[in-house]
């Protein structure tokens, strides 16, 4: 039972989130990639509130995949490089904690690339 | 028809107008959205059973998801998802991971360099851009006032 409520609370909050962007495709004239920016700029400004980390706490993948998710992740490592390595720490701490995600897209998307064929539209 | 009132105006309208889909869509965004992040949910529980610390099992799942929103986007599977996930495709990582995916493999043919190399970032370039500035100046705004 208390499997089923952990899983259902990364549904309800991941699905949540999602549904926040199905409104802005339908209601505004976002382009997917504003929507991207928004969603990244909006899991910084979530983050640096200290707001969303106790969601990812409470709801774990549910908060921590979705793309406000980068974001905040970008506002926690910038705050833990700034305590420990100072003005360093404002420039380093963004990319430092999302190198390996950040890697992995560029490595699998090229690899991708790579081995696929562009399909027919 | 010189009496309608507003009411009835507002009624002819809504019969007038073609229905909305976002009674569909928004259901179907949250299920499919929902859907991504409880899978990836399941790799970083799973990741941490295997004994890998928290702090990498989380990184772990979201790079699995990568990994799995890359290859469905070759075989040409996550267009089509997106097509009815919307927003529950776009918004997670794996949205991401096809926004690297998908110009890079449209624009292969254009060449290696300016093509795929470049194309890549159509879409997460921007989002790399914005959110690593707003972590700058979030950044800034700690060191400046001493908020660490």
């Amino acid at each position: 039972m208390e499997v089923f409520w952990e899983y259902a609370k990364a549904f309800l909050v991941g699905g949540a989130i999602c549904a926040v962007g199905q409104v802005l495709i339908d209601y505004t004239k976002l382009t997917p990639a504003r929507i991207l920016v928004t969603f990244v700029v909006l899991g910084v400004a979530l983050g640096g509130l200290g707001v969303y980390q106790p969601l990812v706490e409470w709801a774990g993948g549910g908060a921590s995949i979705p793309l406000t998710g980068w974001g905040n992740a970008i506002a926690r490592g910038t705050r833990e490089a700034v305590a420990e390595k100072g003005i360093y720490g404002v420039l380093s701490g963004g990319l430092t904690i999302s190198a390996a995600g950040v890697a992995a897209a560029i490595f699998f998307g090229l690899m991708g690339a790579l081995v696929f064929r562009p399909k027919e539209k | 028809m010189e009496n309608l009132t507003d009411h009835a105006y507002g009624e002819m309208v809504k019969k007038a107008s073609p229905p909305s889909k976002s009674f569909r869509d928004i259901p179907l965004a949250f299920l499919i959205g929902g859907g991504i992040c409880t899978l990836g949910h399941f790799f970083i529980s799973q990741y941490e059973r295997w004994g890998v610390s928290e702090e990498i099992a989380s990184p772990a799942g979201l790079i699995t998801l990568i990994f799995l929103a890359v290859l469905l986007t070759g075989l040409g599977v996550y267009d089509k998802m997106a097509k009815v996930g919307g927003g529950g495709s776009l918004v997670p990582i794996t949205g991401f991971a096809n926004a690297v995916a998908a110009p890079a493999l449209e624009f292969k043919s254009e060449g290696m360099i300016l093509g795929l190399g470049a194309k890549m970032f159509l879409i997460v370039g921007p989002v790399i851009v914005y959110g690593v500035a707003s972590g700058v100046i979030y950044g800034l705004i700690l060191y400046l006032f001493k908020l660490y």
